[in-house]
């Protein structure tokens, strides 16, 4: 008997398991919650005229969905799951709240060219997808680790949309000009498309497209 | 005149999906059916055309700096505006619950119809979306408002079974293995949007 509990004890797992790897690494390719899942397009596309305001959107995503997934998970026994749509609401209601107020006091220009987007985290279906398919079943550390690796997985998608949106569109990342005077004089053109809400949509597209040569497992079957 | 300017760049300048890219999840994940396509277009119709107006009350008379003024004048610079989000996703989804159940009870046969979609459209950004621009337009009246709600349902009733249409009929055609399913859909909706932008600068 005490034989077994000691090799019980020098049996203890690595702080990080290749379990718990793959939650933070799938997101970011395989699984990746735009591009694959399909969660969470809602309020993503509109932020990503400029870098920056995607930057702020992500850190509010990342911040939204671990604290989301911690919660749900701490609570996920207590709630009756009649009515776990309307707490999962309330609870993500409340944590966005928080960070809109953040935002208000700390950034108010990027938070007026949020405008409702910030608002519309509530209802981003990644948050709410997330928290149905994982945080309600798993123990709080997973839950964590899933939250951090999606809200990467989001992150990255809409920065890279973001930062092709800005360069292309007007020649800038994150305020700074990158297509100098000298490429204007020899007769470069910003192109005005890019900046315009339809051009998003098929950049993700191409981004779906480039991912799934690579990956011929994720073609769907029409 | 003002609530057909409404109605019409509610539907047409800034349309839900092509403008705001909101109640894209559900827009993508059931629009593979027109048949199932349109009742999901109708259950945000009505749903858009409900909770809105309820919004805009609660907006006006509990929650905007200076609404609670009709309780009495000590209460008139109090701002309930911080509790804005918690209110209207609560409305919603308390509307939702109670529409779907005066649906099944007075209208079986609508039910069966919008019955599996009304749980789902508690979660749609184009509802909260709604609101939220509600909120920032600042209506001077109710009737407005719920114009702009209806016109914003209508909108995305267009898009999503336009797009179901089109779907319906590209799986005839020969489309590149990774670009089958989503990736075209993105790219028929880019192109919609585009198509969309032409109507911009309509004013009646």
């Amino acid at each position: 008997m005490s034989t077994e509990t000691i090799a019980a004890v020098k049996e203890r797992k690595p702080l990080f398991t290749a379990k718990d790897r793959k939650l933070i690494t799938d997101p970011l390719d395989d699984d990746n919650p735009i591009t694959v899942q399909v969660l969470g397009i809602c309020s993503a596309l509109a932020v990503t005229v400029q870098v920056k305001p995607a930057l702020f959107m992500s850190m509010g995503v990342l911040f939204v969905l671990i604290m989301g997934n911690l919660v749900v998970s701490l609570i996920r026994n207590l709630i009756p799951s009649r009515v776990r749509i309307i707490v999962q609401l309330v609870i993500v209601a409340a944590l966005v709240t928080v960070v809109d107020q953040v935002l208000k006091a700390y950034a108010y220009d990027v938070s007026k060219e949020l405008s409702v987007f910030v608002g519309l985290i509530i209802t981003n279906c990644i948050v709410m997808g997330r928290l149905e398919a994982f945080a309600l079943a798993n123990k709080p550390g997973p839950a964590i680790l899933d939250g951090i690796g999606n809200g990467l997985g989001y992150s990255f998608i809409l920065l890279l949309v973001a930062v092709v949106r800005e360069l292309f569109g007007s020649g800038t990342i994150l305020g700074f000009p990158i297509i100098g005077e000298w490429a204007l004089n020899l007769g470069y053109k910003h192109n005005g498309l890019f900046v315009l809400p339809p051009m998003a949509l098929v950049i993700v597209g191409v981004i779906i497209w480039v991912q799934r040569s690579r990956n011929q497992k994720l073609i769907e079957a029409n | 005149m003002e609530l057909v300017n409404i109605f019409i760049r509610s539907i047409f300048i800034e349309n839900m999906i092509f403008a705001y890219f909101l109640g894209m999840c559900s827009y993508l994940a059931v629009s593979k059916k027109v048949n199932t396509a349109v009742g999901l277009g109708m259950a945000v119709i009505f749903v858009l055309g409900v909770t809105i107006p309820i919004n805009y009350l609660l907006e006006n008379y509990l929650l905007k700096a200076g609404a609670l003024s009709w309780l009495g004048p000590d209460l008139a610079d109090v701002n309930l505006g911080f509790l804005s989000f918690i209110m209207f996703i609560a409305v919603i989804a308390a509307v939702v619950q109670l529409v779907e159940m005066a649906v099944e009870k007075f209208s079986p046969t609508l039910y069966s119809a919008l019955g599996i979609f009304l749980p789902l459209i508690a979660v749609n950004c184009s509802i909260l979306g709604g609101a939220l621009f509600m909120q920032e337009k600042d209506f001077p009246n109710i009737g407005q408002a719920t114009v702009y709600g209806l016109g914003s349902g209508v909108g995305w009733f267009i898009a999503i079974v336009a797009i179901a249409a089109i779907r319906e009929k590209i799986r005839y055609s020969n489309v590149p293995g990774p670009l089958r399913g989503l990736g075209m859909a993105f790219i028929i909706t880019g192109l919609m949007g585009i198509a969309f932008l032409s109507f911009s600068g309509i004013k009646l």
